[in-house]
C-alpha cells in the first residue's frame, strides 16, 4: 500500500516543530507490518536520502512497556481500540490513505525531539504515595493475607496501566486522573493497601494536580487506554479523595475504614 | 588455558549453606551505611529491588536507566510467571525438588550452592511481592492461585494474568520511588552507562552518556552493580525488546570482567513466527499457554489442509508421542528443537511453512471458551493483532525464536565478579541457569539477587572500605573512560558511509542465527568466525550515523551494535571450543541417537569464562569446575 505521511518533526526542546510530509517513502507498506515497522522503513528510506529519520520512543513492541504512543490521525495510539501504537497493523489502514502522526500533546509532556515527549510527571505522582510501605524482608507469608478474587481482579484490571499517556493526550484539558487512578486503586481495592489508603490517594492527587489540568468527564481517556481500564476508577478515586480529607489518619488520629 | 576460579562457595551441607555464610559475611551498622555510594545500572527486576532494598537499609543509592522511566525496563513483558517452592498445591513441591528441576533443566551447567539458594529464596520473593501489592491470581477463597510450567511435574508457578512481569516490576519499581521519594535513591533517567572506571584492580564508577544532551559524565562509587539484563538482541530478531544490550556488561568485560558461558542461549519454543523480510522483532506467546495447549504438525509432510480438516489419525503431537511423562511440557530447549526438526523435515505449517500448531480446541471443550479467556485472554488477543487470525477458532502457530541469554559476566556466589565492587545481578550474569533456564525462573532470579543477595553481599564488601573516601570523578582514571567514551561517539558521527545501523545489526543477526542458533557445528562457527570480523570491518568504515550527540537514536543504536560485533566474535569462540551439547547449546556433532542433547562431562563440566586479552587478541579461557554432590550427573530425560 501507498501513503502520504504527514510527521511532526522537531529538532530539540526548545527549537520549532512542523509537519513534514513524505510520499516516495511511504510507498509499498506492507499491510503486515506494524505501524512501528511502517515508521522503520520510512527511517530507513530517509537515512538513504541523508535525512533525519524520525525520532520515535519504543521499545517491546509487545504493548506492555508503555514506551511508545503518538497521535494518528487525532487518536492517542491509532485507530484500534484497546491497542498501543505497536500492535497497530497496516492492514487497518487503506491504500492512499493521508496519515497525520504527533507527539502526545500537553502541556505536563515536554517535546524532546520529533515524537518523543518527556512523561516524567507520572513518575512524580507514582513518587508520592503510589506503593505499600513494605520493606523487604518484613512480610509474612503470602498465604496469611487473604485476598478475595473479585479485588484481586478489579485491582488487576487497574494495575494493567502501561503508563503510555495515550488518557493525558486524549483530554481535551490534559488531564492524567485515569492513570492517577489506575495506580491508587490498584492499591486501595487490596487489603494490603489499606493502611496507606487516604494519605496516598491525597498525595497522589494533590501532586496530579500540580502537573496536569483537571477532570471534566469527556471520558475520552478511556476510549484511547490501550489496556482499556474504566472510568470507573476515577470515580471510586474522587470518593476516596474526599473521604480522605477527614479519615487521614494524621488529622483524626482514627484508624481508616 | 589459564587457572581455576574460585567461587567462594561456602562448606557445609547445602541447605545450611547461605545460612551460614549470612553469619560468616561481615555487616556495615546502619549509621555507617549512609557513608557508602553505589551506584546501580539497570531499572528491571533485579536493578529496581536492588535500589529499593539498598535505598531502605540506608546506602545512598544512584540508579541509572537509558529509559524515559524506570518501569519500561524489559523485565516488565515477561508474562507466565515466577516460580517458588512454596507447594501451596501440596502436590509435592519442595526446596529441593525446585533446586533438583533447576539443576536439571540447566543440563547440569550451573552451581549447585548458589542454585539451592535460589530455590531457597524463591518463597520469601512471594511473600514480599504480595506485602507490596502484587495482584497475583487468586482462588476464590482469597488463597493464591498456580500453574505449571515446563520442566517441572508439580504447580508451582504464580502468576498476574499473562502479566507477571509487568507486575513484579511495578512492584519493585514502586517500592524504588518510595526511595526516590525519600531521598536515599536518585534516579538518573536517559543515561546510558557506556564504561566502567577500575582504578587500582577495583571497579570505582561509571561512566555515562546523557542520551537528551549527549553530555559525557563520571559518577563515582564505592561499588558497582550492573543489572542490565541479557544480550539475546545480538541476533536482531529476538523476543527482546529494541533497545535491550549488552553495552554494560561488555564494556565491563572489556575493563577487565570475566564472561562466562556466553554461547548458552534460549530460543523460546513458543513465539509467532516471522512474517516478512521487515520483521523488527518476534513475539513470545507465554510458555503458560503450553498448559492446556496441544502441539502438533501433520503426519504427512504434503498436506496442505486446513488445520481444522485435518482428522486426528493425520495429526503428529509429537511431543506428547516422545515425550510421555512430561509432554507438551517439557523444556524449553527440547520443544524448541523439535521444532525444529519437524519443520526442518518440510511439516512446518503457516504460509512460508515455517511455524507448528499450538491447539487449544481440546481445552476449550473440556473447560469452555470463558476459562481459557480468564487464562490466557491477553495472549490470544495480542495473537490476533499481529496475525490477524482468531485463536479461540483455528490453532495459533508457533516457532522457536530466541529469548534468553544464560550466559553473562562471570560472578562468585555473592555475585561479585573478578573485579572487586563489581557486582551483577539477574539476566546480566551467568549464575543459575545452567545451559538452560527453566520457564518463570527467570523472574525469580532477578528477585532473589535484588531483594535477598545483594543487601548481604554488598555489606560484606563494603565493610573492608569503611572510612575510605570514592575516587574523584576527575581522576584520571575517570578521565581516560571519558575520553575513550567520547572518541567513540565522535568516530561513529564521522563516519558517513552508505548503510544504516539497522543493516548491519540485521546482517549479524542472520550470521548468528544461521550459524550459533539451534543447532550449531564446526563448519558453521568457523565460517561465522570468518564472516563476523569482515562485516565488523565493513561496519567501521561504511555505517551512517546522521544528526549530532544530542538525542540521537541511530547514535544509541550504533554504539551498541558495535558491541555486539564484539560480543557475537565471543559466542561464536565459547560454542566452538564447547564441543558437547548441552540445554542450549546443541553441537550437532555431539547428540544421541535420539537427536537429543549429549553432553560431555569428562571434559565438559566446567564454566567457561574468558578474559579480554586487548583488541584483534584472542580472548583467554578460565575454567570454573563444576561439582556435583546432591543431583547425580545423568543424561536429562524427560520421557
Amino acid at each position: 500500500m501507498d501513503l502520504t505521511l504527514h510527521v511532526w518533526r522537531q529538532a530539540g526542546p526548545d527549537e520549532p516543530g512542523r509537519m513534514a510530509t513524505y510520499v516516495d517513502e511511504a510507498r509499498d507498506i506492507s499491510p503486515d507490518m506494524s505501524f512501528l515497522e511502517m515508521l522503520d522503513i520510512v527511517n530507513e528510506r530517509l537515512i538513504a536520502k541523508g535525512e533525519d529519520p524520525i525520532a520515535f520512543e519504543h521499545d517491546c513492541r509487545e504493548g506492555i512497556c508503555g514506551s511508545c504512543g503518538m497521535m494518528i490521525n487525532g487518536q492517542a495510539h491509532g485507530p484500534q481500540k484497546g491497542t498501543a501504537t505497536c500492535q497497530l497493523h497496516m492492514r487497518k489502514f487503506a491504500d492512499g490513505d493521508e496519515l497525520f502522526i504527533e507527539p502526545w500533546r500537553a502541556r505536563a509532556f515536554p517535546v524532546l525531539r520529533d515524537l518523543i515527549v518527556d512523561r516524567q510527571a507520572f513518575d512524580r505522582i507514582i513518587e508520592a504515595g503510589g506503593y505499600i510501605t513494605a520493606p523487604t524482608g518484613a512480610a509474612p507469608d503470602a498465604n496469611l493475607i487473604l485476598v478475595p478474587k473479585e479485588a484481586a481482579d478489579a485491582a488487576m484490571d487497574a494495575a494493567a496501566c502501561i503508563g503510555c499517556g495515550a488518557c493525558v493526550a486524549a483530554c481535551p484539558n490534559s488531564a492524567a486522573q485515569l492513570f492517577t487512578a489506575a495506580k491508587i486503586q490498584h492499591l486501595n481495592l487490596l487489603p494490603q493497601g489499606q493502611a496507606e489508603r487516604y494519605t496516598r490517594t491525597k498525595a497522589m492527587v494533590d501532586t496530579m494536580e500540580e502537573f496536569f489540568g483537571s477532570c471534566t468527564n469527556h471520558a475520552e481517556c478511556q476510549e484511547a487506554c490501550p489496556k482499556e481500564i474504566s472510568i470507573d476508577f476515577i470515580a471510586y478515586m474522587n470518593r476516596d479523595y474526599v473521604k480522605a480529607q477527614i479519615k487521614n489518619r494524621k488529622l483524626t488520629g482514627q484508624a481508616a475504614s | 588455558m589459564i587457572g581455576d576460579l574460585n567461587s567462594r562457595e561456602p562448606e557445609g551441607s547445602i541447605e545450611d549453606r547461605w545460612t551460614h555464610h549470612r553469619f560468616d559475611m561481615k555487616l556495615v551498622a546502619p549509621h555507617n551505611r549512609r557513608r557508602f555510594d553505589v551506584i546501580i545500572v539497570g531499572s528491571g527486576l533485579a536493578g529496581a529491588s536492588a535500589a529499593a532494598t539498598l535505598g531502605e537499609q540506608g546506602y545512598n543509592v544512584r540508579i541509572f536507566t537509558y529509559h524515559d522511566s524506570p518501569r519500561r525496563a524489559h523485565s516488565i513483558a515477561a508474562q507466565g510467571g515466577i516460580n517458588a517452592a512454596k507447594n501451596y498445591k501440596g502436590d509435592g513441591d519442595s526446596i529441593e525438588r525446585l533446586f533438583y528441576d533447576t539443576i536439571k533443566g540447566g543440563d547440569f551447567r550451573s552451581r549447585e550452592s548458589n542454585v539451592y539458594r535460589l530455590a531457597e529464596l524463591s518463597v520469601d520473593i512471594i511473600d514480599q511481592c504480595v506485602a507490596q501489592g502484587v495482584p497475583f491470581a487468586r482462588e476464590y477463597g482469597g488463597l493464591l492461585d498456580n500453574r505449571s510450567f515446563g520442566g517441572a511435574q508439580v504447580s508451582r508457578t504464580f502468576y498476574a494474568r499473562g502479566q507477571t512481569g509487568q507486575q513484579l516490576l511495578l512492584g519493585a519499581y514502586q517500592q524504588m520511588m518510595h526511595q526516590v521519594h525519600l531521598g536515599t535513591v536518585k534516579l538518573h533517567t536517559r543515561s546510558e552507562m557506556l564504561d566502567l572506571v577500575v582504578r587500582d584492580g577495583r571497579a570505582v564508577g561509571i561512566v555515562v552518556r546523557d542520551m537528551v544532551t549527549g553530555q559525557v559524565t563520571s559518577h563515582s562509587a564505592h561499588a558497582v552493580v550492573l543489572c542490565t539484563g541479557g544480550y539475546g538482541n545480538v541476533f536482531y530478531l529476538s523476543t527482546n525488546a529494541k533497545f535491550s544490550n549488552a553495552t554494560a556488561i561488555w564494556r565491563a568485560h572489556r575493563r577487565g570482567a570475566l564472561f562466562a558461558n556466553p554461547c548458552y542461549t534460549q530460543i523460546h519454543p513458543t513465539c509467532i513466527p516471522a512474517s516478512d523480510e521487515f520483521q523488527s522483532k518476534l513475539t513470545l506467546m507465554s510458555e503458560s499457554l503450553r498448559n492446556d495447549g496441544r502441539i502438533w504438525v501433520p503426519t504427512d509432510p504434503e498436506d496442505r489442509r486446513p488445520p481444522d480438516q485435518i482428522p486426528e489419525p493425520d495429526r503428529d503431537y509429537y511431543l506428547e508421542r516422545k515425550y510421555p511423562a512430561f509432554g507438551n511440557l517439557v523444556p524449553r530447549d527440547v520443544a524448541s528443537r523439535n521444532a525444529k526438526v519437524v519443520v526442518d523435515q518440510g511439516r512446518g505449517v503457516g504460509p512460508l511453512r515455517n511455524g507448528v500448531y499450538l491447539d487449544f480446541s481440546g481445552a476449550s471443550r473440556r473447560l469452555g471458551e470463558g476459562t481459557i479467556r480468564e487464562r490466557y485472554g491477553n495472549l490470544f488477543d495480542m495473537y490476533e493483532r499481529i496475525t490477524d487470525e482468531d485463536p479461540y477458532r483455528g490453532p495459533m502457530r508457533i516457532y522457536p525464536a530466541v529469548h534468553y541469554t544464560m550466559g553473562g559476566l562471570w560472578v562468585d556466589y555473592q555475585l561479585m565478579s573478578n573485579v572487586p565492587g563489581l557486582f551483577v545481578l539477574g539476566e546480566a550474569n551467568f549464575s543459575d541457569h545452567g545451559a538452560n533456564r527453566l520457564g518463570a525462573s527467570a523472574l525469580m532470579q532477578g528477585l532473589a539477587d535484588g531483594y535477598f543477595i545483594i543487601s548481604y553481599t554488598l555489606a560484606n564488601y563494603l565493610a573492608g572500605l569503611l572510612g575510605e573516601p570514592t575516587v574523584p570523578s576527575d581522576d584520571p582514571a575517570f578521565a581516560d573512560a571519558e575520553r575513550s567514551v567520547g572518541d567513540t561517539v565522535a568516530r561513529l558521527l564521522s563516519i558517513n558511509g552508505t548503510r544504516s545501523v539497522d543493516h548491519y545489526h540485521r546482517e549479524l543477526g542472520k550470521i548468528m542465527w544461521d550459524h550459533c542458533g539451534m543447532a550449531r557445528n564446526r563448519s558453521g562457527l568457523e565460517k561465522a568466525l570468518s564472516e563476523i570480523p569482515a562485516l565488523r570491518e565493513e561496519f567501521w568504515k561504511d555505517v551512517r550515523v546522521l544528526g549530532g550527540p544530542a538525542l540521537n537514536q541511530s547514535l544509541e543504536k550504533a554504539a551498541r551494535v558495535a558491541d555486539f560485533f564484539e560480543l557475537a566474535e565471543l559466542m561464536v569462540r565459547d560454542a566452538l571450543h564447547r564441543e558437547e551439547s548441552a540445554g542450549g547449546h546443541f553441537r550437532e556433532e555431539s547428540q544421541t541417537e535420539d537427536g537429543e542433547a549429549l553432553r560431555d562431562d569428562e571434559h565438559f563440566a566446567y564454566v567457561g569464562a574468558w578474559e579480554w586479552t586487548g583488541k584483534g587478541n584472542e580472548p583467554a579461557l578460565h575454567r570454573e569446575p563444576l561439582e556435583f554432590e546432591y543431583v547425580k550427573l545423568t543424561q536429562r530425560s524427560y520421557k
